[in-house]
């Protein structure tokens, strides 16, 4: 921490407002906890939208997890926990003023962070590519461009759907479950006898090539918006982690740790682990739907 | 493994970091596998006590609350605690008047 | 008659005004933007929130002469839409929230602590900062057209409207950053840099309250920001979350919105009655009563306000078991808001009572707070609210809580730490006129509004029926009055800043540790490490009429033993 001036005897790395190194060290971490309990209200909200459409019309959770690749996503949260591993060792490292080991812990934390991202993207594209998008632009289809326009009137009742296909097998996640019985649908609107066409090939031994139907719930749209919504900011936390551990790899080079400072690496480290524990449960509540 | 830095911090052993690891991961395996089994209402719970106990490993552990000041701790814990208010209570409400607005809601 | 380091710092002061305080360290206009001194901060939000205050009250001015009669008076009823949506918006989010905490907590939380500054200065100015940049994009939203859908935003008319709902919003969401950043600021500068004695229950309640408040601020608005990301996500995106044609839900909206913003109101009460705690008590030359129990209201209250956020929504489709639980719980919040009261009065009974500006702010607060505070009751209870909600009564009830509440109570605490702040005092004649003008002017604008609104009138309307027109011109004249008042305040105090008696070091006779130093203070707050005694022990000063101000009996009491180190 820089100082404006440092009386006599005053460690030149304590700030001038502050006794001790100890109370500097104290006072920036119980401000890194209060900003993380800020961060759990701010996704806070989502996971109340989350529970509320959850808990009053699961078929659309259950029907729209499928789409979600359950391998893709616990390898997000393998690479996520590894990403922990490794910054919290960065942290001992920059405790221990073992700098070159920091340097490339920062780095491989940052590897698993630019992987996880690219795991998003590459979901975020196959959704896309099938019109898997979130309430007002929800248009699924197949590969090619053979969807019917979803995005008229979602609630009329003409809620039967037909997907033409054009060769490319309708690919269905085939969990342990089959599609969901029309007893289970709490809305009176009647369901599609077809729904679009799966992507995600789910667990081994996937009915691929199989062409399964799928009734498609009404306002089924609303999964993806809260799933885009909630990877959204979780997505964009990433990004800011990234790049606060760009500004600590800066810093290692230009020696700041050098001395045996490592308050800033352990703040980046609390943040970076509040990423990850969200994850977890982001990757429970979206994609391990029974 | 008691080992500290120059001004009293507590450093933790790569020891304990690589088993929390290892801890994690099986926690991730285990989640998933329980999705394979049916156990209808109770498995989201059972998911949601397996990733607390993850978070509770990276909590002590990794984010050092293990040797922090309590109070810390208190902090993250009271916000979990005003989430679950304001989940708890929105749940309730939304819950009650979905017989209003959906003619087929199965009577509670 | 002893000369002791005090006394003569006392009389320093009087030179202290024109050089070598923080005002004069370091000029233009780089080093106040930059800097990371709380004394400069508060001043600068201090400037800001008062400018904000004025824009709100030129559209509070505006909308009350629209209503002079029915129908049209000077603008047409979608401008008149905008002018309650901005007066509203403006006043709530760039003036009443920041407030206290950000314009006076920011320049007394440390000297009351016998620090040197916050515990994280440069978060401090981050969150200047960031009012700042919220500032500006309402105002962006204002020049291209502004926003009719008052300051609650709710959908689906916030989704659909055609004004410039995002740009508000998105300034809402950064102005909501700000708050949080200063409320983290004071949890921690509060639980890490208390001086040697100051246990919790010695410090003053001032403190008590900005820490129930920052709880709050941390807590709530976060919910407030991922609220207004939805909305912006709604209007930019579709995500559909609160649209019905989509699958979403408009009444998700309002327990989102009003999660944050119940708690909210009580950011602004709790600062507000933490200066009434400390002014009741020097100007009563009183300790204060039952210490405890106010301590322990003011974390009540914080905890509470989580509770009772549905009793805005008695009506907008909620279910009957959420409504009579909030209803309950909005009873209970109610009670330790009155052992407050019960204190201060406690407090003010055979003590020795001086009238002076400050003093005359907390008797206009006890009753302006007690009738407001009384009127929620009403709007709490079920069976009254049905009738009563989204009338006048409403708008009645939380300007009393809010402007008869918190900015009386910021008005007397402006006037108790001026002296400090600047290190001039203001005109006393002129003051007391001006307390009146505004306790009258006051009354006269919403108590007529209770009236009006229990007998049908409704909020936010353009239009009305004949047999409200004499209440709305009573009304509107008590708005002009209560703008002389303000004018005249702006008068007297900006006045004081040339040509006001220097201030000694401690005018008022208090026993908090900000009138341990010079009136304006130094740079570095404290020439002397302090310790602290009991917050309110009036007994331990006399009145030293060579520098017309308050000094120690014993003036080693509260310094730091020789010798000690920390």
């Amino acid at each position: 921490m820089s100082d404006q001036h440092h009386p006599s005897g005053h460690d030149p790395a304590v700030a001038h407002h502050f006794e001790s190194a100890d109370q500097q060290y104290q006072s920036a971490k119980l401000g890194m906890w209060v900003f993380l309990a800020t961060e759990i209200l701010l996704f806070g909200g989502l996971f109340v939208a989350y529970s509320v459409y959850r808990s009053n019309h699961p078929e659309i959770f259950i029907f729209g997890h499928r789409f979600l690749d359950k391998n893709l996503g616990a390898l997000n949260t393998v690479v996520l926990i590894w990403s922990s591993f490794t910054i919290a060792w960065a942290v001992r490292a920059a405790q221990l003023k073992q700098i070159r080991l920091l340097k490339w812990l920062l780095v491989a934390t940052m590897v698993f962070a630019f992987v996880f991202l690219g795991v998003k993207v590459g979901e975020y594209s196959s959704k896309w590519k099938h019109g898997l998008l979130w309430a007002s632009r929800y248009a699924p289809h197949a590969e090619e461009h053979v969807g019917v326009d979803h995005n008229a009137a979602a609630t009329s009742n003409e809620a039967s759907r037909e997907v033409g296909s054009s060769g490319k097998p309708a690919v269905v996640a085939a969990s342990a479950g089959s599609a969901p019985e029309s007893g289970s649908s709490r809305s009176t609107i009647p369901l599609a006898p077809e729904g679009p066409a799966g992507l995600a090939v789910e667990g081994e031994g996937s009915a691929v090539g199989h062409e399964t139907s799928l009734l498609e719930p009404a306002n089924a749209r609303i999964f993806f918006s809260i799933y885009f919504l909630m990877t959204g900011l979780h997505g964009i936390h990433v990004l800011g982690g990234i790049g606060a551990m760009l500004w600590l790899l800066l810093c290692a080079f230009r020696g700041d740790f050098d001395g045996g400072h490592f308050t800033r690496v352990d703040m980046v480290a609390l943040y970076w682990h509040v990423v990850d524990v969200i994850w977890i449960y982001l990757f429970l509540l979206l994609y391990l739907i029974h | 493994m008691a080992e500290q830095t120059e001004h009293g911090a507590h450093v933790a052993s790569l020891r304990l970091l690589v088993v929390v690891l290892i801890a994690l991961m099986f926690g991730t395996w285990l989640t998933v596998s329980a999705t394979y089994v049916d156990l209808g209402a109770l498995n989201i719970w059972i998911g949601l006590a397996i990733a607390t106990g993850k978070a509770t490993l990276v909590g002590l552990y990794y984010m050092h609350l293990r040797w922090d000041k309590p109070f810390n701790a208190f902090v993250f814990v009271s916000a979990f605690a005003f989430l679950a208010l304001f989940i708890g209570i929105t749940l309730m409400d939304t819950a009650h008047y979905q017989q209003v607005i959906i003619p087929a809601w199965p009577a509670k | 008659m002893e000369t002791d380091t005090l006394t003569v710092a006392g009389a320093v002061g009087v030179d202290r005004v024109d050089r070598g305080s923080y005002l004069t360290a370091g000029g233009g206009v780089r080093s106040w933007l930059f800097t990371l001194d709380h004394k400069r901060i508060g001043v600068m939000y201090l400037a800001a929130i008062l400018t904000s205050f004025f824009l709100g009250g030129i559209f509070a001015l505006l909308i009350r002469t629209e209503l002079l009669t029915p129908g049209q008076t000077i603008m047409t009823a979608d401008t008149y839409n905008k002018m309650f949506t901005l007066h509203g918006a403006v006043m709530i989010f760039l003036f009443i929230i920041p407030g206290i905490p950000a314009a006076l907590g920011n320049f007394v939380l440390p000297l009351m602590l016998g620090a040197k500054d916050v515990a994280l200065p440069r978060l401090n100015l981050t969150s200047f900062w960031f009012w700042m940049v919220g500032a500006i994009f309402a105002l962006v939203s204002i020049i291209v057209g502004a926003v009719d859908t008052g300051w609650t935003f709710y959908t689906p008319y916030s989704t659909t409207t055609g004004t410039a709902v995002i740009s508000m919003t998105l300034g809402v969401f950064i102005l909501g950053f700000s708050s949080i950043f200063t409320g983290l600021n004071f949890i921690v500068t509060i639980h890490k840099m208390r001086p040697e004695g100051m246990t919790w229950f010695k410090m003053p309640l001032f403190l008590w309250g900005l820490y129930a408040t920052a709880i709050i601020q941390v807590l709530a608005t976060p919910v407030l920001g991922i609220t207004l990301l939805l909305l912006v996500a709604e209007r930019t995106l579709g995500v559909g979350i609160f649209d019905p044609s989509l699958g979403g839900d408009p009444v998700l909206y309002q327990h989102f919105f009003w999660f944050y913003s119940h708690p909210a109101v009580y950011i602004m009460i709790l600062p507000a009655m933490g200066i009434i705690s400390e002014l009741v008590s020097v100007f009563s030359g009183k300790h204060i009563f039952g210490y405890r129990f106010i301590a322990y209201s003011s974390i009540a209250i914080a905890l509470l306000s989580f509770l009772v956020w549905g009793h805005h929504m008695f009506t907008s489709g909620q279910s009957g078991i959420t409504n009579m639980i909030f209803s309950a719980l909005t009873f209970s919040v109610a009670i330790p808001s009155a052992v407050k009261v019960f204190n201060w009065l406690a407090t003010m009974y055979k003590g020795s009572i001086r009238l002076a500006a400050p003093m005359l702010y907390v008797l206009s607060f006890l009753f302006l707070f007690a009738i407001g505070g009384l009127t929620g009751l009403f709007l709490g209870a079920l069976a009254t609210d049905v009738h009563l909600h989204d009338t006048y009564f409403v708008v009645a009830h939380f300007h009393y809580v809010m402007f008869g509440g918190t900015v009386i109570a910021f008005l007397g605490g402006l006037h108790y730490w001026w002296p400090k702040m600047f290190g001039r005092m203001y005109s006393e004649r002129w003051a007391q006129l001006s307390a009146l003008l505004i306790f009258v002017g006051f009354n006269l604008t919403f108590f007529t509004q209770f009236v009006m609104g229990s007998h049908g009138m409704p909020r936010r309307y353009y239009n009305y029926l004949e047999q409200f027109t004499r209440l709305h011109q009573a009304s509107t004249i008590g708005s002009y009055v209560l703008g002389l008042g303000f004018f005249i305040m702006a008068g007297y105090l900006i006045h004081s800043l040339f040509r006001g008696r220097p201030a000694p070091a401690n005018p008022w006779g208090s026993a908090t540790l900000e009138w341990e130093t010079t009136s304006p203070p130094p740079s570095h707050n404290f020439d002397r490490e302090l310790s602290a005694g009991d917050p309110y022990d009036l007994d331990s000063l006399r009145y030293d009429p060579n520098i017309g101000g308050w000094v120690r009996k014993n003036p080693q009491s509260i310094l730091l033993a020789q010798g000690g180190t920390t």
